[in-house]
Protein backbone atom coordinates (compact mmCIF):
# COMPACT_ATOMS: atom_id res chain seq x y z
CA UNK A 1 0.00 0.00 0.00
CA UNK A 2 1.59 3.25 -1.05
CA UNK A 3 1.59 6.20 1.29
CA UNK A 4 0.15 9.68 0.78
CA UNK A 5 3.22 11.10 2.45
CA UNK A 6 6.10 9.95 4.59
CA UNK A 7 8.62 11.76 6.72
CA UNK A 8 11.65 9.91 8.06
CA UNK A 9 13.77 11.36 10.83
CA UNK A 10 13.32 14.90 9.65
CA UNK A 11 15.24 17.64 11.42
CA UNK A 12 15.51 21.35 10.87
CA UNK A 13 17.02 24.15 12.90
CA UNK A 14 16.38 27.83 12.23
CA UNK A 15 18.80 30.62 13.06
CA UNK A 16 21.19 28.14 14.61
CA UNK A 17 19.15 27.47 17.73
CA UNK A 18 15.43 27.12 17.01
CA UNK A 19 14.82 23.42 16.60
CA UNK A 20 11.60 23.59 14.62
CA UNK A 21 11.47 19.85 13.90
CA UNK A 22 13.25 17.13 15.83
CA UNK A 23 13.42 13.58 14.45
CA UNK A 24 9.97 13.74 12.97
CA UNK A 25 8.80 10.48 11.41
CA UNK A 26 5.24 10.21 10.13
CA UNK A 27 3.33 8.34 7.48
CA UNK A 28 -0.19 8.73 6.15
CA UNK A 29 -2.35 6.43 4.08
CA UNK A 30 -3.75 7.52 0.75
CA UNK A 31 -7.30 8.79 0.51
CA UNK A 32 -7.53 9.76 4.16
CA UNK A 33 -7.27 12.88 6.27
CA UNK A 34 -4.18 13.03 8.41
CA UNK A 35 -4.44 15.57 11.21
CA UNK A 36 -1.37 17.33 12.57
CA UNK A 37 -2.34 18.80 15.87
CA UNK A 38 -0.29 21.20 17.92
CA UNK A 39 -0.21 24.64 19.50
CA UNK A 40 1.11 27.75 17.80
CA UNK A 41 4.83 27.40 17.14
CA UNK A 42 4.85 23.60 17.40
CA UNK A 43 6.30 23.14 13.90
CA UNK A 44 3.18 22.37 11.84
CA UNK A 45 3.78 24.95 9.13
CA UNK A 46 7.42 23.99 8.90
CA UNK A 47 6.48 20.39 8.14
CA UNK A 48 3.84 21.43 5.61
CA UNK A 49 6.34 23.70 3.88
CA UNK A 50 8.79 20.83 3.65
CA UNK A 51 6.29 18.37 2.24
CA UNK A 52 5.13 20.92 -0.31
CA UNK A 53 8.72 21.46 -1.56
CA UNK A 54 9.14 24.97 -0.12
CA UNK A 55 11.76 24.11 2.45
CA UNK A 56 14.51 21.52 2.61
CA UNK A 57 15.23 19.55 5.76
CA UNK A 58 18.66 19.69 7.40
CA UNK A 59 18.50 15.92 7.59
CA UNK A 60 16.03 13.13 6.99
CA UNK A 61 13.89 12.34 3.98
CA UNK A 62 10.38 13.12 2.81
CA UNK A 63 8.17 11.50 0.23
CA UNK A 64 4.85 12.56 -1.21
CA UNK A 65 2.87 9.94 -3.15
CA UNK A 66 6.02 7.87 -3.20
CA UNK A 67 8.10 10.65 -4.80
CA UNK A 68 11.15 12.04 -3.03
CA UNK A 69 10.41 15.67 -2.18
CA UNK A 70 13.97 16.95 -2.27
CA UNK A 71 15.26 15.01 -5.28
CA UNK A 72 12.14 15.35 -7.42
CA UNK A 73 10.54 18.56 -6.26
CA UNK A 74 9.26 19.39 -9.76
CA UNK A 75 7.40 16.12 -9.98
CA UNK A 76 5.91 16.54 -6.53
CA UNK A 77 4.64 20.02 -7.46
CA UNK A 78 2.67 18.52 -10.33
CA UNK A 79 0.52 16.48 -7.97
CA UNK A 80 0.05 18.57 -4.84
CA UNK A 81 -2.13 21.46 -3.80
CA UNK A 82 -1.25 23.84 -0.98
CA UNK A 83 -3.53 26.10 0.98
CA UNK A 84 -1.16 27.87 3.32
CA UNK A 85 -1.84 29.31 6.73
CA UNK A 86 -2.81 32.68 5.25
CA UNK A 87 -5.21 32.82 2.34
CA UNK A 88 -2.82 33.37 -0.56
CA UNK A 89 -5.20 35.01 -2.97
CA UNK A 90 -4.73 38.36 -4.65
CA UNK A 91 -6.96 41.04 -3.21
CA UNK A 92 -7.08 43.14 -6.33
CA UNK A 93 -7.99 40.34 -8.67
CA UNK A 94 -11.47 38.89 -8.87
CA UNK A 95 -12.10 35.37 -7.64
CA UNK A 96 -12.32 34.18 -11.22
CA UNK A 97 -9.06 35.89 -12.21
CA UNK A 98 -7.25 34.34 -9.26
CA UNK A 99 -8.34 30.85 -10.25
CA UNK A 100 -7.69 31.45 -13.94
CA UNK A 101 -4.14 32.61 -13.21
CA UNK A 102 -3.39 29.50 -11.16
CA UNK A 103 -4.77 27.36 -13.99
CA UNK A 104 -2.48 29.10 -16.47
CA UNK A 105 0.46 28.57 -14.14
CA UNK A 106 -0.34 24.86 -14.28
CA UNK A 107 0.04 25.30 -18.04
CA UNK A 108 -3.60 24.73 -18.85
CA UNK A 109 -4.88 26.21 -22.09
CA UNK A 110 -6.83 29.46 -21.91
CA UNK A 111 -10.06 27.53 -22.42
CA UNK A 112 -9.29 24.80 -19.88
CA UNK A 113 -8.21 27.31 -17.23
CA UNK A 114 -11.41 29.28 -17.73
CA UNK A 115 -13.56 26.19 -17.50
CA UNK A 116 -11.80 24.98 -14.37
CA UNK A 117 -12.22 28.40 -12.73
CA UNK A 118 -15.95 28.24 -13.39
CA UNK A 119 -16.18 24.72 -11.99
CA UNK A 120 -14.44 25.74 -8.79
CA UNK A 121 -16.53 28.87 -8.32
CA UNK A 122 -19.58 26.65 -8.67
CA UNK A 123 -18.25 24.00 -6.31
CA UNK A 124 -17.36 26.53 -3.63
CA UNK A 125 -20.48 28.59 -3.86
CA UNK A 126 -18.69 31.64 -5.21
CA UNK A 127 -20.39 32.07 -8.58
CA UNK A 128 -22.04 35.33 -7.64
CA UNK A 129 -18.88 36.75 -6.13
CA UNK A 130 -16.73 35.43 -8.97
CA UNK A 131 -16.40 38.73 -10.77
CA UNK A 132 -15.81 40.83 -7.68
CA UNK A 133 -12.37 41.78 -6.42
CA UNK A 134 -11.29 39.56 -3.55
CA UNK A 135 -10.87 42.56 -1.24
CA UNK A 136 -14.67 42.64 -0.99
CA UNK A 137 -14.82 39.01 0.21
CA UNK A 138 -15.47 37.90 3.77
CA UNK A 139 -12.87 35.81 5.60
CA UNK A 140 -14.81 32.64 4.89
CA UNK A 141 -15.08 33.43 1.18
CA UNK A 142 -11.35 34.07 0.95
CA UNK A 143 -10.64 30.76 2.60
CA UNK A 144 -12.94 28.98 0.20
CA UNK A 145 -11.32 30.69 -2.76
CA UNK A 146 -7.87 29.85 -1.43
CA UNK A 147 -8.89 26.25 -1.00
CA UNK A 148 -10.35 26.34 -4.50
CA UNK A 149 -7.07 27.70 -5.86
CA UNK A 150 -5.22 24.77 -4.32
CA UNK A 151 -7.55 22.39 -6.16
CA UNK A 152 -7.23 23.82 -9.67
CA UNK A 153 -5.07 20.94 -10.90
CA UNK A 154 -7.16 18.30 -9.08
CA UNK A 155 -4.19 17.32 -6.90
CA UNK A 156 -3.96 13.86 -5.39
CA UNK A 157 -2.36 15.25 -2.24
CA UNK A 158 -3.62 18.36 -0.54
CA UNK A 159 -1.96 20.32 2.25
CA UNK A 160 -4.23 22.46 4.39
CA UNK A 161 -2.39 24.54 6.96
CA UNK A 162 -4.82 25.65 9.65
CA UNK A 163 -7.66 26.04 7.18
CA UNK A 164 -10.20 27.22 9.73
CA UNK A 165 -8.13 29.39 12.04
CA UNK A 166 -9.83 32.73 12.52
CA UNK A 167 -13.15 31.65 11.05
CA UNK A 168 -16.46 31.95 12.84
CA UNK A 169 -18.07 28.67 13.95
CA UNK A 170 -20.63 28.55 11.15
CA UNK A 171 -18.05 29.10 8.41
CA UNK A 172 -15.85 26.52 10.05
CA UNK A 173 -18.61 23.92 9.82
CA UNK A 174 -19.09 24.81 6.16
CA UNK A 175 -15.42 24.30 5.46
CA UNK A 176 -15.41 20.99 7.30
CA UNK A 177 -18.12 19.82 4.94
CA UNK A 178 -16.05 20.87 1.93
CA UNK A 179 -13.02 19.02 3.27
CA UNK A 180 -15.05 15.85 3.91
CA UNK A 181 -16.33 15.93 0.35
CA UNK A 182 -12.81 16.22 -1.04
CA UNK A 183 -11.78 13.04 0.71
CA UNK A 184 -14.81 11.25 -0.66
CA UNK A 185 -13.47 12.04 -4.12
CA UNK A 186 -10.22 10.30 -3.25
CA UNK A 187 -7.92 13.18 -2.31
CA UNK A 188 -5.36 12.56 0.42
CA UNK A 189 -5.22 15.44 2.88
CA UNK A 190 -2.78 16.66 5.47
CA UNK A 191 -4.56 19.06 7.72
CA UNK A 192 -2.93 21.01 10.50
CA UNK A 193 -4.89 22.51 13.32
CA UNK A 194 -4.68 23.97 16.78
CA UNK A 195 -8.19 22.82 17.49
CA UNK A 196 -8.55 19.50 19.19
CA UNK A 197 -12.15 19.34 18.16
CA UNK A 198 -11.27 19.82 14.51
CA UNK A 199 -8.77 16.97 14.44
CA UNK A 200 -11.27 14.82 16.31
CA UNK A 201 -14.01 15.63 13.77
CA UNK A 202 -12.08 15.32 10.54
CA UNK A 203 -8.92 13.29 10.85
CA UNK A 204 -8.70 9.54 10.35
CA UNK A 205 -5.34 9.61 12.02
CA UNK A 206 -3.79 12.24 14.26
CA UNK A 207 -0.25 13.12 15.19
CA UNK A 208 0.26 15.43 18.13
CA UNK A 209 3.25 17.69 17.76
CA UNK A 210 4.81 19.84 20.42
CA UNK A 211 8.10 21.78 20.38
CA UNK A 212 8.96 20.18 17.04
CA UNK A 213 8.55 16.58 18.19
CA UNK A 214 5.78 14.11 17.55
CA UNK A 215 4.59 13.18 21.00
CA UNK A 216 1.72 10.87 20.08
CA UNK A 217 0.16 9.30 17.04
CA UNK A 218 -2.95 7.31 16.35
CA UNK A 219 -6.65 7.55 15.69
CA UNK A 220 -8.63 9.89 17.86
CA UNK A 221 -9.90 6.81 19.67
CA UNK A 222 -6.43 5.38 20.22
CA UNK A 223 -5.23 8.65 21.64
CA UNK A 224 -8.14 8.74 24.02
CA UNK A 225 -7.47 5.15 25.01
CA UNK A 226 -3.99 6.18 26.07
CA UNK A 227 -5.73 7.60 29.08
CA UNK A 228 -7.50 4.35 29.82
CA UNK A 229 -11.26 4.49 29.42
CA UNK A 230 -13.14 7.52 30.63
CA UNK A 231 -11.99 10.33 32.84
CA UNK A 232 -13.43 11.81 35.98
CA UNK A 233 -12.66 15.49 36.19
CA UNK A 234 -13.20 17.49 39.34
CA UNK A 235 -12.25 20.75 40.92
CA UNK A 236 -11.57 21.03 44.64
CA UNK A 237 -12.80 24.12 46.47
CA UNK A 238 -9.65 24.71 48.50
CA UNK A 239 -6.29 24.57 46.80
CA UNK A 240 -4.56 23.21 49.93
CA UNK A 241 -6.70 20.08 49.58
CA UNK A 242 -5.30 19.08 46.17
CA UNK A 243 -2.67 16.73 47.60
CA UNK A 244 -5.14 15.21 50.00
CA UNK A 245 -7.53 14.58 47.10
CA UNK A 246 -4.79 12.96 45.02
CA UNK A 247 -3.81 10.53 47.73
CA UNK A 248 -7.46 9.71 48.29
CA UNK A 249 -7.99 8.65 44.68
CA UNK A 250 -4.61 7.09 43.71
CA UNK A 251 -5.97 3.58 44.14
CA UNK A 252 -8.94 4.23 41.90
CA UNK A 253 -7.00 5.93 39.05
CA UNK A 254 -6.22 3.74 36.03
CA UNK A 255 -3.28 5.99 35.18
CA UNK A 256 -1.58 8.92 36.86
CA UNK A 257 -4.01 11.77 37.34
CA UNK A 258 -3.12 15.14 35.85
CA UNK A 259 -3.32 18.24 37.98
CA UNK A 260 -3.73 21.81 36.95
CA UNK A 261 -4.28 24.20 39.85
CA UNK A 262 -7.47 23.00 41.54
CA UNK A 263 -8.49 20.89 38.59
CA UNK A 264 -7.78 17.16 38.65
CA UNK A 265 -8.35 14.69 35.81
CA UNK A 266 -8.46 11.04 36.78
CA UNK A 267 -8.50 8.29 34.14
CA UNK A 268 -10.71 5.43 35.30
CA UNK A 269 -11.34 1.93 33.91
CA UNK A 270 -15.06 1.69 34.27
CA UNK A 271 -16.76 5.07 33.90
CA UNK A 272 -19.84 5.13 36.16
CA UNK A 273 -18.27 2.85 38.74
CA UNK A 274 -15.15 4.96 38.72
CA UNK A 275 -17.16 8.12 39.25
CA UNK A 276 -18.93 6.61 42.26
CA UNK A 277 -15.62 5.45 43.73
CA UNK A 278 -14.07 8.88 43.32
CA UNK A 279 -17.06 10.58 44.90
CA UNK A 280 -17.00 8.16 47.79
CA UNK A 281 -13.29 8.51 48.39
CA UNK A 282 -13.45 12.30 48.33
CA UNK A 283 -16.48 12.36 50.60
CA UNK A 284 -14.82 10.04 53.12
CA UNK A 285 -11.90 12.47 53.28
CA UNK A 286 -14.29 15.45 53.61
CA UNK A 287 -12.93 17.20 50.58
CA UNK A 288 -15.37 19.76 49.21
CA UNK A 289 -15.77 20.10 45.46
CA UNK A 290 -16.71 22.88 43.08
CA UNK A 291 -17.52 20.63 40.14
CA UNK A 292 -17.24 16.99 39.14
CA UNK A 293 -18.01 15.25 35.88
CA UNK A 294 -17.48 12.04 33.96
CA UNK A 295 -16.60 12.24 30.28
CA UNK A 296 -14.70 10.66 27.44
CA UNK A 297 -11.23 12.15 27.45
CA UNK A 298 -11.05 15.08 25.06
CA UNK A 299 -7.92 15.58 23.01
CA UNK A 300 -7.22 18.41 25.39
CA UNK A 301 -7.02 15.86 28.18
CA UNK A 302 -4.73 13.79 25.99
CA UNK A 303 -2.51 16.78 25.43
CA UNK A 304 -2.48 17.47 29.14
CA UNK A 305 -1.57 13.89 29.90
CA UNK A 306 1.14 13.78 27.24
CA UNK A 307 2.86 17.06 27.96
CA UNK A 308 1.76 17.84 31.47
CA UNK A 309 0.46 21.18 30.23
CA UNK A 310 -2.39 22.45 28.20
CA UNK A 311 -1.84 23.19 24.54
CA UNK A 312 -0.48 26.70 24.56
CA UNK A 313 1.15 29.20 22.31
CA UNK A 314 4.89 28.61 21.95
CA UNK A 315 5.72 31.43 19.62
CA UNK A 316 5.44 34.05 22.33
CA UNK A 317 8.09 32.52 24.57
CA UNK A 318 10.36 31.79 21.65
CA UNK A 319 10.18 35.18 20.03
CA UNK A 320 11.00 36.68 23.40
CA UNK A 321 14.00 34.42 23.73
CA UNK A 322 15.17 35.41 20.31
CA UNK A 323 15.00 39.09 21.09
CA UNK A 324 17.41 38.85 23.97
CA UNK A 325 20.68 38.80 21.99
CA UNK A 326 19.49 41.64 19.79
CA UNK A 327 18.45 43.96 22.65
CA UNK B 1 11.07 27.93 -22.79
CA UNK B 2 7.50 28.35 -24.04
CA UNK B 3 6.31 27.52 -20.55
CA UNK B 4 8.64 30.08 -19.01
CA UNK B 5 7.23 32.73 -21.31
CA UNK B 6 3.65 31.70 -20.59
CA UNK B 7 4.29 31.73 -16.85
CA UNK B 8 5.99 35.09 -17.05
CA UNK B 9 3.10 36.52 -19.01
CA UNK B 10 0.52 35.16 -16.54
CA UNK B 11 2.39 36.81 -13.66
CA UNK B 12 2.91 40.03 -15.62
CA UNK B 13 -0.79 40.24 -16.35
CA UNK B 14 -1.64 39.74 -12.73
CA UNK B 15 0.70 42.54 -11.64
CA UNK B 16 -0.61 44.91 -14.29
CA UNK B 17 -4.19 44.29 -13.16
CA UNK B 18 -3.09 45.23 -9.67
CA UNK B 19 -1.56 48.47 -10.88
CA UNK B 20 -4.72 49.41 -12.71
CA UNK B 21 -6.93 48.63 -9.74
CA UNK B 22 -4.84 50.17 -6.99
CA UNK B 23 -5.56 53.87 -7.31
CA UNK B 24 -2.77 55.03 -5.03
CA UNK B 25 -0.18 53.08 -6.99
CA UNK B 26 -1.25 54.68 -10.20
CA UNK B 27 -1.30 58.06 -8.48
CA UNK B 28 2.19 57.78 -7.07
CA UNK B 29 3.63 56.42 -10.23
CA UNK B 30 2.20 59.13 -12.49
CA UNK B 31 1.32 62.22 -10.46
CA UNK B 32 4.36 62.21 -8.23
CA UNK B 33 6.88 62.32 -11.09
CA UNK B 34 4.88 65.13 -12.68
CA UNK B 35 5.03 67.08 -9.42
CA UNK B 36 8.80 66.54 -9.25
CA UNK B 37 9.20 67.54 -12.86
CA UNK B 38 7.21 70.70 -12.26
CA UNK B 39 9.02 71.65 -9.07
CA UNK B 40 12.50 70.99 -10.42
CA UNK B 41 11.73 72.84 -13.61
CA UNK B 42 10.38 75.97 -12.01
CA UNK B 43 12.51 76.02 -8.85
CA UNK B 44 15.90 75.25 -10.41
CA UNK B 45 15.10 76.23 -13.97
CA UNK B 46 15.54 79.96 -13.45
CA UNK B 47 18.90 79.63 -11.73
CA UNK B 48 20.37 76.80 -13.80
CA UNK B 49 18.84 77.47 -17.17
CA UNK B 50 21.15 80.37 -17.99
CA UNK B 51 24.32 78.43 -18.66
CA UNK B 52 22.78 75.25 -20.01
CA UNK B 53 24.21 74.30 -23.38
CA UNK B 54 20.84 72.85 -24.38
CA UNK B 55 18.64 75.92 -24.12
CA UNK B 56 15.87 75.83 -21.55
CA UNK B 57 16.54 73.91 -18.31
CA UNK B 58 13.63 71.54 -19.12
CA UNK B 59 15.73 70.13 -21.96
CA UNK B 60 18.54 69.36 -19.55
CA UNK B 61 16.18 68.17 -16.84
CA UNK B 62 13.83 65.78 -18.63
CA UNK B 63 16.28 62.98 -19.52
CA UNK B 64 17.75 63.12 -16.01
CA UNK B 65 14.47 63.10 -14.16
CA UNK B 66 13.24 60.29 -16.38
CA UNK B 67 16.14 58.12 -15.34
CA UNK B 68 15.47 59.00 -11.71
CA UNK B 69 11.75 58.29 -11.95
CA UNK B 70 12.15 54.96 -13.69
CA UNK B 71 14.74 53.94 -11.09
CA UNK B 72 12.30 54.70 -8.31
CA UNK B 73 9.69 52.81 -10.30
CA UNK B 74 11.95 49.78 -10.41
CA UNK B 75 11.98 49.69 -6.60
CA UNK B 76 8.40 48.48 -6.84
CA UNK B 77 9.75 45.14 -7.94
CA UNK B 78 11.27 44.57 -4.52
CA UNK B 79 8.36 46.08 -2.64
CA UNK B 80 5.86 43.96 -4.56
CA UNK B 81 7.81 40.74 -4.07
CA UNK B 82 8.22 41.38 -0.34
CA UNK B 83 4.50 42.05 -0.08
CA UNK B 84 3.62 38.86 -1.94
CA UNK B 85 5.93 36.98 0.32
CA UNK B 86 4.28 38.37 3.44
CA UNK B 87 0.88 37.35 2.14
CA UNK B 88 1.93 33.79 1.36
CA UNK B 89 1.47 34.33 -2.38
CA UNK B 90 5.09 33.48 -3.08
CA UNK B 91 4.62 30.23 -1.18
CA UNK B 92 1.70 29.38 -3.42
CA UNK B 93 3.71 30.21 -6.55
CA UNK B 94 6.60 28.13 -5.32
CA UNK B 95 4.34 25.15 -4.76
CA UNK B 96 3.19 25.32 -8.40
CA UNK B 97 5.11 23.70 -11.23
CA UNK B 98 6.03 27.03 -12.82
CA UNK B 99 9.48 27.97 -13.99
CA UNK B 100 11.81 29.44 -11.40
CA UNK B 101 12.45 32.76 -13.04
CA UNK B 102 8.82 33.48 -13.96
CA UNK B 103 7.71 35.19 -10.77
CA UNK B 104 10.59 37.70 -10.82
CA UNK B 105 10.57 38.05 -14.59
CA UNK B 106 6.83 38.76 -14.50
CA UNK B 107 7.39 41.33 -11.82
CA UNK B 108 10.26 43.11 -13.57
CA UNK B 109 8.32 43.02 -16.85
CA UNK B 110 5.21 44.59 -15.37
CA UNK B 111 7.30 47.25 -13.63
CA UNK B 112 8.98 47.99 -16.94
CA UNK B 113 5.63 48.33 -18.70
CA UNK B 114 4.46 50.64 -15.96
CA UNK B 115 7.58 52.70 -16.45
CA UNK B 116 6.63 53.05 -20.12
CA UNK B 117 3.33 54.63 -19.10
CA UNK B 118 5.01 56.91 -16.58
CA UNK B 119 7.57 58.04 -19.17
CA UNK B 120 4.83 58.82 -21.65
CA UNK B 121 3.08 61.02 -19.11
CA UNK B 122 6.32 62.79 -18.21
CA UNK B 123 7.13 63.31 -21.85
CA UNK B 124 3.75 64.94 -22.48
CA UNK B 125 4.07 67.24 -19.47
CA UNK B 126 7.70 67.98 -20.34
CA UNK B 127 6.66 68.95 -23.86
CA UNK B 128 4.11 71.35 -22.43
CA UNK B 129 6.92 72.91 -20.38
CA UNK B 130 8.91 73.38 -23.57
CA UNK B 131 10.99 70.22 -23.92
CA UNK B 132 12.04 69.37 -27.49
CA UNK B 133 14.06 66.45 -28.89
CA UNK B 134 16.94 67.70 -31.02
CA UNK B 135 18.01 64.54 -32.86
CA UNK B 136 14.92 63.22 -34.51
CA UNK B 137 12.85 60.10 -34.00
CA UNK B 138 15.22 57.16 -33.54
CA UNK B 139 17.52 58.80 -31.00
CA UNK B 140 14.40 59.98 -29.15
CA UNK B 141 13.25 56.37 -28.87
CA UNK B 142 16.76 55.47 -27.69
CA UNK B 143 16.39 57.89 -24.79
CA UNK B 144 13.37 55.93 -23.57
CA UNK B 145 15.12 52.62 -24.22
CA UNK B 146 18.09 53.79 -22.17
CA UNK B 147 15.85 54.54 -19.19
CA UNK B 148 14.04 51.22 -19.58
CA UNK B 149 17.00 48.90 -19.80
CA UNK B 150 18.72 50.59 -16.88
CA UNK B 151 15.65 50.51 -14.64
CA UNK B 152 15.02 46.90 -15.71
CA UNK B 153 18.44 45.89 -14.43
CA UNK B 154 17.88 47.77 -11.17
CA UNK B 155 14.54 45.94 -10.87
CA UNK B 156 16.52 42.73 -10.46
CA UNK B 157 18.60 44.30 -7.70
CA UNK B 158 15.36 45.37 -6.03
CA UNK B 159 13.99 41.84 -6.47
CA UNK B 160 16.96 40.43 -4.63
CA UNK B 161 16.64 43.01 -1.85
CA UNK B 162 12.88 42.46 -1.54
CA UNK B 163 13.22 38.69 -1.30
CA UNK B 164 15.99 39.09 1.23
CA UNK B 165 14.41 41.58 3.63
CA UNK B 166 10.96 39.96 3.21
CA UNK B 167 9.12 43.08 4.33
CA UNK B 168 7.74 45.69 1.97
CA UNK B 169 8.53 48.71 4.16
CA UNK B 170 12.12 47.67 4.66
CA UNK B 171 12.39 46.97 0.95
CA UNK B 172 11.17 50.47 0.19
CA UNK B 173 13.50 52.05 2.70
CA UNK B 174 16.48 50.05 1.51
CA UNK B 175 15.71 51.08 -2.05
CA UNK B 176 15.43 54.77 -1.22
CA UNK B 177 18.61 54.81 0.80
CA UNK B 178 20.37 53.32 -2.16
CA UNK B 179 18.77 55.26 -5.03
CA UNK B 180 18.74 58.76 -3.51
CA UNK B 181 22.50 59.27 -3.32
CA UNK B 182 22.96 57.57 -6.67
CA UNK B 183 20.55 59.87 -8.47
CA UNK B 184 21.52 63.13 -6.76
CA UNK B 185 25.25 62.51 -6.93
CA UNK B 186 24.94 62.11 -10.67
CA UNK B 187 24.49 64.35 -13.67
CA UNK B 188 20.70 64.04 -13.43
CA UNK B 189 19.97 67.55 -12.16
CA UNK B 190 23.16 69.58 -12.31
CA UNK B 191 26.41 69.13 -14.21
CA UNK B 192 28.96 67.06 -12.32
CA UNK B 193 31.63 69.72 -12.84
CA UNK B 194 30.10 71.88 -10.07
CA UNK B 195 30.57 69.19 -7.43
CA UNK B 196 33.61 68.94 -5.14
CA UNK B 197 36.41 66.79 -6.54
CA UNK B 198 35.86 63.69 -4.41
CA UNK B 199 32.18 63.67 -5.34
CA UNK B 200 32.98 64.17 -9.01
CA UNK B 201 35.12 61.08 -8.89
CA UNK B 202 32.17 59.11 -7.60
CA UNK B 203 29.55 60.79 -9.81
CA UNK B 204 31.53 60.32 -13.00
CA UNK B 205 31.95 56.61 -12.50
CA UNK B 206 28.58 55.40 -11.34
CA UNK B 207 25.89 53.96 -13.59
CA UNK B 208 23.24 56.63 -13.03
CA UNK B 209 25.53 59.26 -14.55
CA UNK B 210 26.22 57.00 -17.52
CA UNK B 211 22.49 56.42 -17.97
CA UNK B 212 21.67 60.12 -17.69
CA UNK B 213 24.47 61.14 -20.04
CA UNK B 214 23.42 58.52 -22.55
CA UNK B 215 19.77 59.56 -22.38
CA UNK B 216 20.69 63.22 -22.68
CA UNK B 217 22.98 62.59 -25.63
CA UNK B 218 20.29 60.66 -27.46
CA UNK B 219 17.78 63.42 -26.84
CA UNK B 220 19.93 66.48 -27.30
CA UNK B 221 23.61 65.92 -28.02
CA UNK B 222 25.55 63.51 -30.17
CA UNK B 223 23.48 60.34 -30.48
CA UNK B 224 26.47 58.01 -30.63
CA UNK B 225 28.15 58.37 -27.28
CA UNK B 226 30.44 56.40 -25.04
CA UNK B 227 28.11 56.80 -22.04
CA UNK B 228 25.68 54.37 -23.64
CA UNK B 229 28.34 51.68 -23.97
CA UNK B 230 29.43 52.18 -20.38
CA UNK B 231 25.82 51.84 -19.38
CA UNK B 232 25.36 48.66 -21.38
CA UNK B 233 28.36 47.17 -19.60
CA UNK B 234 26.85 48.11 -16.25
CA UNK B 235 23.46 46.68 -17.19
CA UNK B 236 25.01 43.42 -18.37
CA UNK B 237 27.08 43.18 -15.19
CA UNK B 238 24.12 43.89 -12.92
CA UNK B 239 21.91 41.35 -14.69
CA UNK B 240 24.66 38.75 -14.71
CA UNK B 241 24.96 39.02 -10.96
CA UNK B 242 21.44 39.75 -9.79
CA UNK B 243 19.30 37.51 -12.00
CA UNK B 244 20.89 34.30 -10.66
CA UNK B 245 21.09 35.79 -7.17
CA UNK B 246 17.37 36.62 -7.16
CA UNK B 247 16.42 33.21 -8.48
CA UNK B 248 18.55 31.60 -5.81
CA UNK B 249 16.87 33.74 -3.15
CA UNK B 250 13.44 32.91 -4.49
CA UNK B 251 14.12 29.21 -4.34
CA UNK B 252 15.38 29.50 -0.80
CA UNK B 253 12.79 31.94 0.49
N1 LIG C 1 11.92 30.97 8.65
C1 LIG C 1 12.05 30.86 9.98
N2 LIG C 1 13.07 31.45 10.61
C2 LIG C 1 13.21 31.33 11.95
N3 LIG C 1 12.38 30.66 12.74
C3 LIG C 1 11.32 30.06 12.19
C4 LIG C 1 11.10 30.14 10.77
N4 LIG C 1 9.97 29.43 10.50
C5 LIG C 1 9.53 28.96 11.67
N5 LIG C 1 10.33 29.32 12.69
C6 LIG C 1 10.18 28.93 14.10
O1 LIG C 1 10.01 27.54 14.14
C7 LIG C 1 9.03 27.17 15.09
C8 LIG C 1 7.92 26.39 14.43
O2 LIG C 1 7.20 27.29 13.61
P1 LIG C 1 5.94 26.86 12.75
O3 LIG C 1 6.28 25.66 11.95
O4 LIG C 1 5.49 28.05 12.01
O5 LIG C 1 4.88 26.49 13.87
P2 LIG C 1 3.29 26.27 13.75
O6 LIG C 1 2.93 26.29 12.30
O7 LIG C 1 3.03 24.98 14.40
O8 LIG C 1 2.67 27.40 14.49
C9 LIG C 1 8.58 28.46 15.74
O9 LIG C 1 9.33 28.63 16.92
C10 LIG C 1 8.94 29.51 14.74
O10 LIG C 1 9.19 30.73 15.38
MG1 LIG D 1 1.65 27.54 11.38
Amino acid sequence: MSKAFEANNVNITFDGNIKALVNVSLAAEEGKIFGLLGPNGAGKTTLVRMLSTLLKPDSGSLKVLGIDVVAEAEKVRESIGLAGQYAAVDEFLTGRENLYMVGRLYHMSHKAAKKRADEILEEFNLVEAGNRQVKTYSGGMRRRLDLGASLVSKPKMLFLDEPTTGLDPRTRLELWEVIRNLVKEGTSILLTTQYLEEADELADKIAVIDHGSVIAEGTSKELKNKLGGDVVEFKVSKSNEVNKAISAITKIAAKDPTIEENNIVVPVKNGPKGLLEVVRALDTNKISLQTISLHEPSLDDVFLALTGERAKDQTIQKSKKREVPRG
Amino acid sequence: MVNTMMDTWAITKRNLLRYIRLPQLLFFSSIQPVIFLTLFNFVFGGALGQNSPYGAYINYLLPGIMIQTTLFGSLNTGIGLAEDMGKGIIDRFRSLPLSRAAVMAGRTMSDMLRNVVVMAIMFIVGTIYGFRFMNGFLPAIMMFVTALIFSFSISWVAAFVGLTVKDSETAQLAGFVFIFPLTFASSAFVPVQYMPGWLQAFANNQPVTHAVNAARSFALGSPMNSAFWYLLAWVAGILLIFVPLSIWRYRKS
